[in-house]
Formats: C-alpha cells, structure tokens, sequence
C-alpha cells in the first residue's frame, strides 16, 4: 500500500511538471502495484490552474441537448472543469476507442447513452468492460416534490458491470438453436461484494441484500452469492441477506421502503435498477455512475437514448444534472456539487416547472433557467444569466 | 373465458390415439382435456409440494367435495430433501396418465449440490410444459396502488436461462448457458398470438433484450414478427425489458398481453403479481400439447406461513377453476370462480398479505357459503 501511495504521490508531482505526457505511465505503473484490495479512487489531479479536465461523450437522442445544458451550468456556476467532446457518432469501433483513450487520459468522463440497436459493435468492446469500470451505483431516492405512489424510498444500487449476461458471448452452433453465455468469475464477484459493503459502511448503512436466482442457476449465481456471504463474514457490523430475484421485484412494487442496500449481477441489476426509477418518478430523475479503480464515468441511471424526445426542449434535465454532481463530488469539487444539486433539489420541488414525464408542461430550458437563478441568487459568484 | 374453438373440438374428440398425435404435432392444435372416464368424473394429479401447498389444496379438496365437483384427486407426494429421482418420475407418470395437475411448489434447497435440478423445472421440462400464463387483473375489493390492470403474461417455460447448463471450466469461473431455439420460440409466439385472439385482444408485446443478446433474444424476437405477420388484426409491439418493468410500475394499463423468453416472464410477471396485490391472488397455468398443470402464478413455497391458517387460498382457488375450465367444467368454474371473488370484495374477510386479518378457513368457510346460497345443489357446511 505505501509503495501505490509513494506512486500516486510522485504522479501527483510529475504531472503538472510534464503535462499530461507522463500521466499514462504513472497510471500504468500505478496500476501495476496498487492491489487488487484497493482504497477509494483518487481522483485525478487538477492540471494547469486547477481545472480539471473531463471527457464528454454527447451520444445520441437527448443526450447531446442534456450535455449542453450541463456545460452551459458549469460556465454559468464558474466551475472548474474543462470538457473534452469526444463525438461517437457512426458505429465503427474507431470512435468508441477514441472515446476510450480519451477517458484514459482524463480520469472521468460524463456521457450520454449510444443508440445500441442498430448493428453496434458488441458490448465487450464498451467502455465499461475496456475501462473495467465494475461497479454501476444508482442512489434511488423518493423526491420531496416529486408526486409517486411511493413514498420514503431510499435504495442503492450497486450492479455488476462488466460481466454476467452481457459477455456478449453467443453462437448458433446448431441452426436455429443460440447459446448465450453468462459468466459469473470469483474475482468479480468479490470485487463487486467488497465495493458493495465499503460503500455501504461508508453512508452508513444498515444492511446489503444480495439478489439472486441461485435455485436455478445453481453454479452462477450460486458463486455470486457464496462471494457475498464471505465478504459479508468481514464486515459484521453491516446485516446481509439474500433475496431472488423475483421476489425481489415483487416486494420492490408493493413495499420498496424495506430495502437499503442491494447488490447483484448485471442483468437482475438492469431489471431492478429500472423498476426503483421508475418508482421514484421515472428514468429523468435518477442518475448513475460508473466506477472502476482508476476511473469513473456518469451518467443517467436507466440508460435511455430518449429518441423520441429529442430536441424537443421537453426532456427532463434533472438526472444528467444530478449525474454532473456526483461527477463533481468525484473530483472532490463538493462546494459546486452541493450548490448544484440543491440548487436542482429546490427547483424539483416547482410543481410548475415539472417537465413532461413527470405530469407537468415545463420545458427544459426553463428548469435549466431556474437552477441558474436559484444558483445566483444563493450569493455565490457567477457568470452573467 | 376458455373457449376453444368448438368445430375443431368436435372433429377430434372421436378420432384414434395415432390421429391425436400427429395432430399434436401441429402447432395450431388446440388443447384436448383428457376425456372423462367412468362415470363422467376427472382424474387430477395432486401434488401438495412444501409450505402453504399442502394446506391450500386440503381446501381445495374440501371445496371440490362441498361442490360436488366430478373430479377425483391422485394424490403424489414429492419429497424435497431427497436427492433421488423417484419421487418426481412417480409424479410425472401420473400427470402423463392423467393429463392434468395441481401442484404447490416444491421448495428447490440451496445447499444441495449443483446436479440437483429443481424439481419444478424437471416437472416442467420433462412434460414439456412450454407455455406458462399468467393473468394479472385487477381485482375490485382489492385496493392497490394501480388500477384496471389486465395483463396476460405469456412465459416460455421451457428453455431460456432455466436450462440447467452451468459448468466451471476453470476454476473460479462460471458459464451459465442461455437456450434460445427457432422452434420453441415459434411455438410459444404461437401460443400468445392465438390466445389473443381467442380472448379478444388487441395487442401482443415481446419483452427482450436484443440489444445485448443480439443472437439469443434477437432470434426470439425475430420469431414473434414472422408469426406476427401471420395475425393481422392483432397490434404487436416489442419492448426492451428494463423499459417494460419501468413502464410496469408507472403506467401498467398501457400493457395487454405479453409474451417473452424464461427469466424475464419470471420477473415481469412478479411484478405484475405485485402490482394487482400480491402472490396470494394471481394464479398460474402450464400449458404443453398433451399436459397442464395448473398452480399459484408466483409459485411461492411460504415456507415462512406454512400451517399458520394465514396464507391466501385465492390464487390456489382461482388455480382450480382454471382448470375446471380445462376440463370443460365450465358450469363448476364459473360458481366457485364468482364466489372467490365476492369472497374477496368483502376486506373484513381479507388474510394477512392484504391487510386484514382473516383467516384462511374463514375465507374458506365463507365461499362456500357464498356458493350455497346461490342455490345448486351442495352437501352440507
């Protein structure tokens, strides 16, 4: 551990010195020593001035419109973060490894999401396997001035990212007959458990509910579970229990408060984490992350391309822009990500600037033009409106 | 509700055994209860299974026997704690004999090792079970969250991630295999497209996840278009399956029948079972060329209410008059089916998982009583 530090340390030192040229051999040779039991991710170190920089991905349907929004906030709130646009717009896999080497260089990187439907390259090649960005965390929480027929939902999410169902490991041996494959690792399996409890410790939550289906797939998620009681073993202040996955989502729809914290592998965590969205108010409120060991990606929680709302002025901001502040709170920029989210949190509690999804008639631009005046008129300084 | 088409009915009814089955081979056969034997009375396989099954179906005895009902019930006990096969061959034999069953479900145990199969599925697998439907409606003395839900869910229950192909080529790593074939996927499409037209429907949507599972679910979804093609006046839509349990939980109405592969009829349909008020409501139907068998939707063991007089016999109830209907006993299938439903208008009545506090055999007692004071003939309370 002193010898990862002593690297990271002597980054943080050759960094500003050289640029950015030496940034991929420290990250290299950090990632070499570092174990495999690693601490919380560090973020990377401002460059010239103190301004960080951040990779863009704008990606299809709304969120390039979104990003604009994001971008136009930060200028307005004076933060220091500097976006590189990377564009993915055809499919050929130039672009996504352009995007990727992007992220490499920068540390972190806000995206929306690429229209996977029409003959994409495979999931393997995504930034999430590439970038072993293993953990998606989704902070499910019931708004106070969002109207659902839910109330006092609090659930985190944490969802295996890189492996399970998404291996995209099919063949057609036999005509007409498709295997998919499904791989379940122990390495990963730990991982994601230890990410699981550390954050769970970290809030200070109370318990982690392991969901699986391991009456069935004995082998698979019979060792995902058998992951999650030994890192269980090892943090016995933290209650655990186990649940499948169908009653899990039976239970989410009928008393969603009795959940806390709930870990699982990627296809139950799609499932699932869709289901809690669209508890608390539906895919425009909740945002995501994406974390790895060395890097960290954000984004909107449930994924959507949101074709048909695109350019419309009428998608609701509110994830990407929960999504930019927890990108914040990485680079340990927490006074612009507390001014922000409250900021956004009080103009959600405006039933009139409600955007459609959520039953009101507000445009985007409008709740954009409300944060920025509840910013300004907190005091801080800031651009001019 | 069950009405299958009466001419094609009547053509087959008097044919011989080696016609039966060549038609079987068919996909657009329909489904032949088993003829009644002597003296006009069903023979159904029994199995009680482990937790709330035993009890439910003891009611379901009792009800029968109150109603004079004309089916008589083989009783087959699985054991779930042994690890030999007997017990569930012995079970599928007397499904094959007697065409039908009502089952509670067999508690599948963690701990046993990798080569145990759960014995539900075996059940399934082995009688070739392909298609499970669930109806999810909303009932009126019911008070949810959602109303006017009417969701028919159509399951593949045969392949799909349940196949049991699991194997730890190297140590630590584990592959799961996922079965999508053409034909089972032809089939159950089928399956879906007929029943919404024969029920009335407007609408069939495919669950998937072609997206990622761009072989598997993307054969499976090209298979629901080709059969859509074949049923004009029938709407068919597909939807991503993280979109569909998101929609679920915000606007249900929107959704009328559903067909998709094993594990997301698994979740969507819990979902569903959630949303109209819980497992103790929703029965379910497994349907193959030959064989049915009906149980709960959600196929819960409630291992944890067992023999406490507190679970719900609505959805084991409800079960039974499905397959009344499968046995042509429509007369019988409406008298119980309209009582469980009165029954459960009246919340003083309402067991645990509703919110109230009745007791199971109160619940009992008072469908039956609701069934004689409707006037056929029964024996006494």
């Amino acid at each position: 551990m002193a010898a990862s530090s002593a690297v990271l340390s002597m980054s943080k030192i050759i960094k500003p010195i050289w640029g950015g040229r030496l940034a991929t051999t420290a990250k290299v040779f950090g990632a070499t020593v570092s174990s495999r039991r690693e601490k919380s991710t560090v973020p990377p170190p401002a460059k010239y001035g103190g301004r960080h920089t951040v990779t863009l991905i704008p990606g299809d349907g709304i969120g390039p419109e979104l990003l604009n929004h994001v971008r136009e906030l930060f200028r307005f709130s004076c933060v220091p973060v500097d976006f590189e646009v990377v564009n993915v717009c055809s499919a050929t896999e130039d672009d996504i490894n352009n995007a990727i080497t992007a992220i490499r260089r920068n540390g972190v990187a806000l995206k929306g999401r690429r229209n996977t439907l029409t003959m994409s390259p495979p999931v393997s090649l995504s930034p999430s396997t590439t970038l072993d960005l293993y953990a998606n965390v989704m902070h499910c929480k019931s708004l106070p001035g969002v109207q659902t027929r839910h109330n006092n939902i609090d659930i985190m999410i944490i969802r295996e990212n890189t492996e399970g169902e998404y291996s995209s490991l099919e063949h057609e041996s036999v005509s007409g007959v498709v295997e998919c494959l499904k791989i379940i690792t122990r390495t990963n399996s730990l991982r994601i458990a230890e990410y699981a409890f550390k954050l769970a410790r970290e809030k200070g939550r109370k318990r982690v509910t392991a969901v699986h289906k391991a009456n069935i797939m004995k082998l698979g998620d019979g060792l995902f579970l058998q992951c999650c009681r030994e890192v269980a073993a090892g943090y016995p202040d933290i209650a655990f229990d186990a649940m499948i996955v169908d009653n899990t989502t039976m239970q989410l729809v009928s008393k969603p408060q009795q959940f806390d914290v709930m870990v699982m592998p990627n296809l139950y965590g799609n499932v699932v984490s869709n289901v809690c969205a669209g508890l608390v108010g539906g895919p425009g409120l909740v945002p995501g992350a994406n974390y790895g060991r060395d890097y960290a990606v954000f984004e909107t929680a449930t994924r959507n391309t949101g074709k048909s709302i695109a350019d419309r002025n009428i998608a609701n901001p509110t994830a990407m822009l929960l999504a930019s502040c927890m990108m914040l709170d990485h680079l340990k920029l927490h006074d612009y990500a507390t001014m922000i989210r409250n900021a956004v949190l009080t103009t959600m509690n405006e039933t009139q600037l409600h955007t459609a999804d959520i039953g009101g008639q507000g445009t985007t631009s409008e709740v954009v033009q409300a944060i920025m005046r509840n910013i300004q008129s907190k005091g801080p300084l800031t651009s001019e409106l | 509700i069950f009405n299958l088409s009466p001419s094609l009915e009547f053509v087959l009814i008097f044919q011989p055994a080696g016609v039966r089955v060549l038609y079987s081979l068919l996909w657009f056969c329909v489904f032949q209860p088993p003829p009644a034997r002597y003296g006009g009375r069903h023979t159904v396989t029994l199995i009680p299974g482990d937790g709330i099954g035993p009890e439910l179906l003891s009611h379901v005895r009792e009800l029968f026997r109150f109603c004079c009902v004309p089916v008589d019930f083989e009783v087959v006990n699985v054991d779930s704690t042994m690890t030999s096969e007997d017990d569930i061959n012995d079970a599928i034999t007397a499904i094959r004999r007697n065409g039908v069953a009502l089952k509670g479900n067999i508690e599948t145990n963690h701990n046993l090792p990798p080569s145990f199969i759960s014995r539900n599925n075996l059940l399934r697998t082995s009688l070739d079970l392909y298609a499970n439907v669930m109806h999810c409606q909303s009932l009126p003395g019911v008070r949810t969250r959602h109303r006017n839900i009417d969701i028919i869910i159509i399951r593949e229950n045969t392949e799909g991630e349940y196949s049991s192909l699991e194997h730890e080529s190297v140590s630590g790593v584990v592959e799961c295999l996922k079965i999508i074939t053409r034909t089972n996927s032809l089939r159950i499409a089928d399956y879906a497209f007929r029943l919404a037209r024969e029920r009335g429907r407007r609408r069939v949507t495919a669950v998937h996840k072609a997206n990622i599972m761009s072989l598997g679910d993307g054969l499976f979804l090209q298979c629901c278009k080709e059969v859509a093609a074949g049923y004009q006046d029938i709407a068919f839509d597909a939807m991503i399956v993280d979109n569909t349990t998101m929609q679920l939980v915000s606007k249900p109405q929107q959704f009328d029948v559903m067909v998709m592969p094993n594990l997301y009829g698994n979740v969507v349909s819990n979902v569903c079972a959630g949303l109209v008020g819980g497992p103790g409501l929703v029965p379910g139907a497994n349907y193959g060329t030959d064989y049915a068998v009906f149980e709960c939707g959600t196929r819960n063991t409630g291992k944890s209410i067992a023999d406490g007089n507190i679970a719900n016999p609505t959805a084991m109830l409800l079960a039974s008059c499905l397959l009344l209907d499968h046995l042509r006993l429509h007369a019988y299938a409406t008298m119980i089916r309209r009582a469980v439903i009165a029954t459960v208008t009246e919340t003083r009545l309402h067991t645990a998982d509703l919110g109230g506090q009745g007791s199971t055999s109160d619940v009992v007692q008072s469908i039956m009583k609701e069934i004689q004071s409707t006037g056929p003939l029964t024996q006494n309370i």
